[in-house]
């Protein structure tokens, strides 16, 4: 087995990829089409894959869409995943859909489009953002990403902006055992002020990869909340990575909500320069067989930087969850500040997590602190709602919903968060909590 | 209302209830006093149902029934009530939340509809205004950072929503200032009511100053060694137990 059979597939559509006639493109996919060739889809021999296994993919193959042959969308279908109150760009099948998108009364200031238009647009502004936050990364996902992708969101909000509104990229996917492959950039320049949240759905019942590279550069002092709500269907692979470069006092707020997939991958990663703040927050679900991995990473490279992780992870049935977190403190950065809190609830004796917090701290004069933790309800509690009538089953399934809308409500935007707990709702359905009584 | 006869009770291997009988009628209220680790919380939490307790002998009989065949849902729902010595800390719980579910769970065991949400936020404001707690309090998680004072009221609070025939305080009196004491009280003697009995764990005569016990017993090492009437809490106050040991050296 090997992933000469995605390569295949590609080349017989390279034509077709974003970019194909510009020579400095070509040469960066011939670059990463090399090194996927080489390696492959990441293997569990990795140290950082060292706990996900995907290597199954390359036994299903998994087909790219063509853009020649656009799916229909069902508007109403589609509505209920929208935001109220958002621009949004929508990606059906990694391919943007200016006709489902929306950007009506986005000042023209900030560009906002698919990247496979910029690229005809403004192409060197895309060939500025374009794999510079991904100096420090390398693995065969993301440069099969760099080779193929067929799409992905361009946004570049200019310096002193600050959107009104929220931006929401959605990402649909329509077909059975197709891909989805993009690339999107985000940039935002000095004092520049934005919201943006990615959301990742499929069509019920369906099959298929996503594979959604996010690549985010903030200049000096500009202020970024950044949401990603992974709902895909319970057969679908998702990989999906966010990788940020922070100037100084840069702040980045990120929540990470995946709740979807048979098997799903979340990379986030973060450089911080002089006195830059990062937020984390992350909530994962998973039931039946699913299988979930979020891999953070920040790299504190000069001082007085602040990050804070929090993440939270519930697993029920066989389900299996992984937390690798990474904070790298380089000899320059003195003066960070550094949390890391990771609190993991099992649900069943099949339930299985792994949870590696890992400090690199290469500095003397920093702050950091990290905490992980893996258990049960506590007994105590349950007895507590139990001894006021409430059934056992009840009992354990508001103490889950309780622990994990902690995590809820911590999202700012209101719009997001309730639907994220009405996802939350419809994953305990036994709790009889109502919407109103929240 | 209640019967207990005999009761043994072991927690890990070790006994620690050793044969205690108790009757109690409806509307009556019987404290209970003793040193300390003599067993008051472990009867408490054997009467509410909690895991980890071993009855070994004797019977409870509530309203006719055996209790100790109840799962503890079933108990609550037949109006058993428990205020913890130490009310637990739910986060991401709301208080409005939890009192919604346990009035709904006991109204429907009583073949009761659910209060719409109107009625339901009326009733529990009046109760709030009951037990002079900030309305804030509702939308809070429960227990959480609440003081010591704040959870002993909450625990009244959930008692005067579920209005329980058989009402279990452990030490509610305890960490309460003078004020929050009178309040306290005040709300369990409006809950008084010929159908209606408490047994109250205390430490302190200061408490039945407020609510006049019908009987008090005196339970030590896992034995009710005296039962009184009111006087005889006054007596404990003064004397101590050590006056008890020794009337018990004397019977033995
Ligand atoms: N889980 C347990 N394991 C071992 N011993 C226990 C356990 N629970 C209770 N005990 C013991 O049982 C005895 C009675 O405890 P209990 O809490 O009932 O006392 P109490 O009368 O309520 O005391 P206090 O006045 O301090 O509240 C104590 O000696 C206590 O240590
Ligand atoms: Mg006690």
């Amino acid at each position: 087995m090997s992933a000469t059979s995605y390569i295949e597939r590609y080349q017989s559509i390279a034509n077709e990829l974003p970019g194909y006639n510009l020579p400095w493109l070509n040469a960066v996919r011939q670059l990463a089409s090399g090194s996927f060739e080489a390696t492959g889809f990441p293997s569990p021999r990795e140290e950082e894959w060292k706990y996900t296994n995907v290597t199954a993919l390359e036994k299903k193959l998994f087909a790219p869409s063509s853009i020649s042959t656009p799916s229909t969308i069902d508007k109403e279908w589609l509505e209920t995943h929208v935001l109220a109150d958002t621009w949004t760009l929508v990606m059906v099948d990694g391919y943007f859909d200016s006709k489902l998108s929306d950007l009506v009364g986005l000042t023209d200031k900030v560009i906002a489009t698919g990247i496979a238009e910029a690229l005809q647009s403004h192409p060197d502004r895309v060939k500025a953002l374009l794999g510079t936050t991904l100096e420090k990364e390398s693995h065969g996902f993301l440069a099969f990403n760099t080779a193929y992708f067929s799409d992905g969101a361009f946004i570049e909000i200019p310096a002193n902006v600050k959107l009104q509104k929220p931006l929401q990229i959605l990402h649909i996917s329509t077909r059975n055992e197709a891909l989805a492959n993009t690339r999107s950039l985000v940039g935002l320049g000095r004092n520049a002020e934005a919201k943006l949240i990615e959301t990742f759905i499929g069509l019920p019942n369906i099959s298929y990869l996503t594979a959604a590279v996010t690549e985010i550069h903030l200049a000096e002092n500009a202020v970024l909340d950044h949401y990603k709500l992974q709902v895909e269907t319970d057969k679908a692979y998702h990989f999906g990575g966010v990788y940020v470069k922070q100037d100084k006092t840069s702040h980045f707020y990120q929540h990470n909500l995946s709740f979807g997939g048979l098997l799903a991958r979340n990379e986030i990663h973060a450089e911080l320069a002089t006195a830059a703040e990062c937020e984390m927050n992350g909530l994962f679900l998973a039931k039946n067989r699913q299988h979930v991995d979020n891999h953070t990473l920040i790299h504190h490279v000069e001082p007085h930087g602040i990050s804070r992780e929090t993440y939270r992870g519930v697993l029920a049935d066989r389900a299996r969850g992984v937390f690798q977190g990474r904070i790298v403190v380089h000899p320059q950065a003195q003066k960070t500040s550094a949390e890391m809190n990771n609190r993991n609830l099992l649900l069943s004796e099949d339930a299985e997590i792994d949870a590696k917090p890992q400090l690199e701290i290469l500095a003397d004069d920093v702050k950091c602190s990290h905490g992980v933790a893996v258990g049960q309800l506590a007994a105590e509690s349950i007895f507590y709602l139990v001894s006021r009538g409430v059934d056992r089953e009840t009992a354990k399934n508001m103490l889950t919903f309780a622990f994990a809308n902690e995590m809820v409500e911590k999202i700012g935007l209101d719009s997001l968060r309730n639907k994220v707990q009405d996802h939350l709702l419809n994953i305990f359905p036994q709790t009889g909590i109502r919407r109103d009584w929240l | 209302m209640l019967k207990i006869e005999n009761l043994h009770v072991r927690v890990e291997d070790k006994p620690i209830l050793k044969g205690i009988s108790l009757h109690i009628k409806p509307g009556e209220v019987h404290a209970i006093m003793g040193p300390n680790g003599s067993g008051k919380s472990t009867l408490s939490h054997v009467l509410a149902g909690r895991d980890g307790y071993e009855v070994t002998a004797g019977t409870v009989i509530y309203k006719g029934k055996n209790l100790l065949d109840m799962p503890p849902e079933e108990r609550a729902r037949e109006g058993v009530f428990l205020a913890f010595q130490y009310p637990v800390e739910i986060p991401g719980v709301s208080n409005v939340y939890l009192l919604k579910a346990a009035l709904n769970a006991v109204r429907k065991h009583r073949g009761l509809p659910e209060l719409d949400a109107f009625d339901f936020l009326q009733m529990i404001k009046a109760k709030t205004k009951l037990v002079e707690m900030d309305e804030k309090f509702l939308y809070r998680a429960v227990n959480e950072g609440f003081s010591g004072g704040e959870k002993k009221r909450n625990e009244i609070l959930q008692m005067a929503v579920l209005e329980p025939s058989l009402c279990i305080l452990d030490e509610t009196d305890s960490g309460l200032d003078i004020d929050a004491l009178k309040i306290v009280s005040d709300g369990v003697n409006s809950l008084r009511s010929a159908d209606r009995s408490f047994i109250l764990v205390t430490h302190y005569q200061r408490l039945l100053d407020y609510i006049k016990p019908d009987q008090v017993h005196v339970l030590a090492q896992g034995r009710i060694v005296k039962t009184g009437d009111a006087s005889l809490a006054l007596e404990l106050e003064e004397r101590g137990y050590g006056w008890i040991d020794q009337t018990m050296g004397e019977a033995a």
